[in-house]
């Protein structure tokens, strides 16, 4: 795949999960929703390690947390984090099945949402139930998913 | 900092109205294909509303006059007028751990931080960043958010703090003799500066007294429909005061005037 049509896909997929992260949905079921940005962050780290660094994620971040109106830099922090752990670990990840690279998305989500939590108790959130820990969960669940799918996108066009 | 934001909200702003897109364009839809039946009723019930809330206009207008004038006999600061500007929701979740709104209007138009917001039938919360093409409101059921209130009935002032659930207050500061029944209306107390003087919040509907502890149990419902609401007023109340209409009776010249007289 050349490189213009990879960042093609690389923007359109992230520009989507951005949506998808503000995405209005009914009380009940918007505490299920994940932080999709960072999973398919996870994914084109792994899939492409060489093209996805960690500026990168960092901008990626910032951007995040204007979208959703956190303070700034926390998502950058995270993103720029989790994806240093991803291109540390690539090689092996890559060759895990998907069950197992579902574990690693469960950790890197909880760390992600650790942080969250840390940030924001610092700034004095007081409302953070146990519905906050949810997204962790839904993640994961969604990662074989978002594998497949990212997946297929990535291979979409190739002549094999 | 705040610049680099603004600038970036510029950018992103494009994915927040994406997002708002489908809601939009399915109201739009409601909003047009509306049968004649349904618009004639709807326009009489206008009517008829209309006609009731200008004879109240009738009333207030009197009263508005009088409360000067009494204001004026004791020297008192006359009350202020207040400019509003109609904004719309954007329907975007920011986190799904805080009641926080994203409406679209922005510094552009001069809102700015800790505007009260309202809609129709009271307080729906207040402005905590205001970028250049929109706006964040955090309501007042966000469980970091506290608005001073009074009970309307007897005065009672207290403070009501946000539970996290759309449809309740908290009123954790008020001890188990305290004159509050369900169904009395809280209304802004303006104290703090924030919020303006007198507009409803809530109405109270759970008082327990807890006999084993200092301070009793009190829920109240918020007035603002904060699940249904579109469109808000962004009220402008701390920045240059607009003075009625008439006033001319208690212009400062002339109570300085007046002691000077005396």
């Amino acid at each position: 795949m050349n490189k213009n049509q990879y960042s093609k896909r690389y923007f359109l997929t992230l520009l989507m999960a951005m949506s998808l992260n503000i995405l209005p949905l009914s009380n009940t079921i918007k505490s299920l929703n994940p932080d999709w940005v960072l999973l398919i962050l996870i994914y084109w780290t792994l899939a492409v390690p060489e093209r996805v660094g960690v500026f990168n994620a960092w901008i990626l971040g910032i951007f995040v947390d204007v979208l959703t109106g956190r303070i700034f830099g926390m998502h950058g922090l995270i993103y720029a984090l989790v994806n240093f752990t991803c291109l540390k670990f690539h090689r092996r990840l890559r060759h895990y099945p998907v069950l197992q690279q579902a574990l690693f998305v469960f950790f890197c989500l909880l760390f992600s949402q650790v942080l969250v939590f840390w940030i924001e108790n610092i700034q004095g959130a007081t409302g953070l139930t146990w519905l906050f820990w949810l997204p962790v969960l839904t993640g994961t669940v969604c990662w074989p998913f978002i594998y497949a799918g990212l997946r297929w996108i990535r291979l979409l066009g190739r002549i094999s | 900092m705040d610049n680099t934001r603004s600038i970036l909200s510029v950018l992103i702003y494009p994915v927040q109205r994406l997002v708002s897109l489908p809601v939009e364009i399915v109201e739009t839809v409601q909003d047009t294909v509306v049968s004649y039946s349904a618009l004639k009723t709807e326009n009489a019930e206008l009517k008829e509303q209309q006609m009731i809330t200008n004879i109240k206009l009738l009333k207030l207008e009197s009263l508005e006059n009088e409360n000067v004038r009494l204001r004026g006999l004791l020297e008192n600061s006359f009350k202020l007028g207040e400019q509003v500007l109609v904004a719309e929701l954007l329907s975007v979740n920011l986190v799904p751990y805080e009641h926080v709104m994203v409406v679209n209007k922005g510094s552009r138009f001069g809102v700015h931080e800790k505007q009260s917001v309202l809609d129709a039938s009271g307080i729906v919360g207040q402005v905590i960043r205001s970028l250049p093409l929109s706006s964040e409101v955090m309501l007042i059921t966000d469980p970091n958010h506290a608005i001073p209130v009074q009970v309307n009935r007897n005065g009672l002032r207290t403070i009501a703090i946000g539970s996290g659930q759309l449809d309740r207050l908290n009123l954790p500061f008020l001890p188990n003799n305290a004159d509050i029944v369900p169904g009395d209306l809280l209304v802004t107390s303006g104290l703090g500066g924030t919020f303006p003087q007198g507009y409803p919040v809530a109405v109270v509907d759970n008082f327990t007294a807890q006999p084993n502890k200092p301070f009793a149990n009190i829920y109240a419902t918020p007035k603002a429909k904060l699940d249904r609401i579109r469109e808000l007023l962004v009220v402008w109340s701390d920045s240059t005061p607009v003075p009625l209409s008439n006033h001319k009776k208690v212009e400062p010249e002339q109570s300085q005037d007046q002691e000077v007289n005396e």
